[in-house]
């Protein structure tokens, strides 16, 4: 099996489970970041049943130096804590709390049609080619 | 604090999650690839080397709405009730906020704390405290959203 079939076989996976699970329904992730009103604590199974899976791939993923098709294992190697990595995703944070939007859900609402879902991922992408002259800055 | 019994929806949520860590273990153990939709994303915009992967990865996400309703039926109930303002203010700040932190909710989220990666632990506590606190200010002190 091809590297891109394998990848697109794990992105409709990935869009099914969004799916299923609500987090590509804004209103559901609302509710579950409204933890002072009513909340709905639906979403933290969803983190809960992935990282339940993924803790075992990845011990598996750690230990090999190539992956089943033949591709090397990339793992990300950073692990100091920076401002950088703070800041962004306290922006972050908030971008997703002012829609319910995050940026996997937001490509599924795209695929389902959904105007709001574009205007969203328009201006996700712009924000991230924003961001390329002040990470360059940074780094 | 009030649970909204009503919304709550245990099963479909442990097995979606289920399905998202399936797909995330499918992609690190046959690709060798973190999944994580904000990288991806960034990695094409940059035109990095290997991006074909990507592109194939993103495609699929795409298609997952018409192959749902193809095979399953019809699609589950989604309300997007943020005017278009509000859209592309939430669009902006988690394209750049995402590129900072270097992942989003899928590859620090889902596969960092997989990892039991501290950065990904501080990157996803400090993201879900900021989108908790969003949505209380603008809930409950602005009573809008």
């Amino acid at each position: 099996m091809s590297k891109l079939l394998s990848a697109a076989l794990a992105g409709l996976l990935f869009g099914l489970g969004l799916l299923l699970s609500g987090m590509s329904n804004p209103a559901k992730v609302l509710g579950f970041l409204d933890v002072t009103g009513q909340w709905d604590p639906s979403l933290m199974l969803v983190m809960g049943g992935a990282i339940a899976i993924g803790f075992f791939a990845f011990r598996r993923a750690e230990r090999q130096s190539h992956s089943l098709l033949g591709e090397p294992m990339q793992l990300p190697d950073k692990s100091k804590l920076t401002p950088r990595l703070a800041v962004g995703s306290v922006l972050f944070g908030i971008g997703w709390g002012v829609a319910g939007i995050c940026p996997g859900p937001g490509l599924v609402l795209v695929g389902m049609g959904q105007t709001g879902g574009v205007y969203f991922v328009v201006a996700m992408l712009l924000g991230m080619w924003c961001a390329r002259p002040l990470i360059k800055w940074l780094s | 604090m009030n649970i909204a019994w009503a919304s709550f929806t245990p099963a479909a949520a442990l097995v979606g999650g289920l399905l998202i860590g399936v797909a995330a273990s499918w992609l690190v153990l046959f690709n060798g690839r973190i999944a994580g939709i904000s990288g991806m994303l960034g990695g094409l915009l940059d035109r990095a080397g290997d991006w074909s992967w990507r592109l194939a990865f993103v495609l699929g996400l795409l298609l997952a709405p018409l192959l749902w309703s193809r095979l399953i039926g019809p699609l589950p109930p989604m309300q997007l009730g943020a005017p278009i303002p509000r859209l592309l203010l939430a669009g902006v700040l988690v394209g750049v906020g995402t590129r900072l932190a270097s992942g989003c909710t899928s590859g620090h989220g889902v596969c960092g704390l997989s990892r039991l990666s501290p950065r990904s632990l501080l990157a996803t506590l400090t993201f879900m405290a900021s989108a908790m606190l969003t949505v209380l200010v603008m809930r409950h002190w602005l009573n809008g959203g």
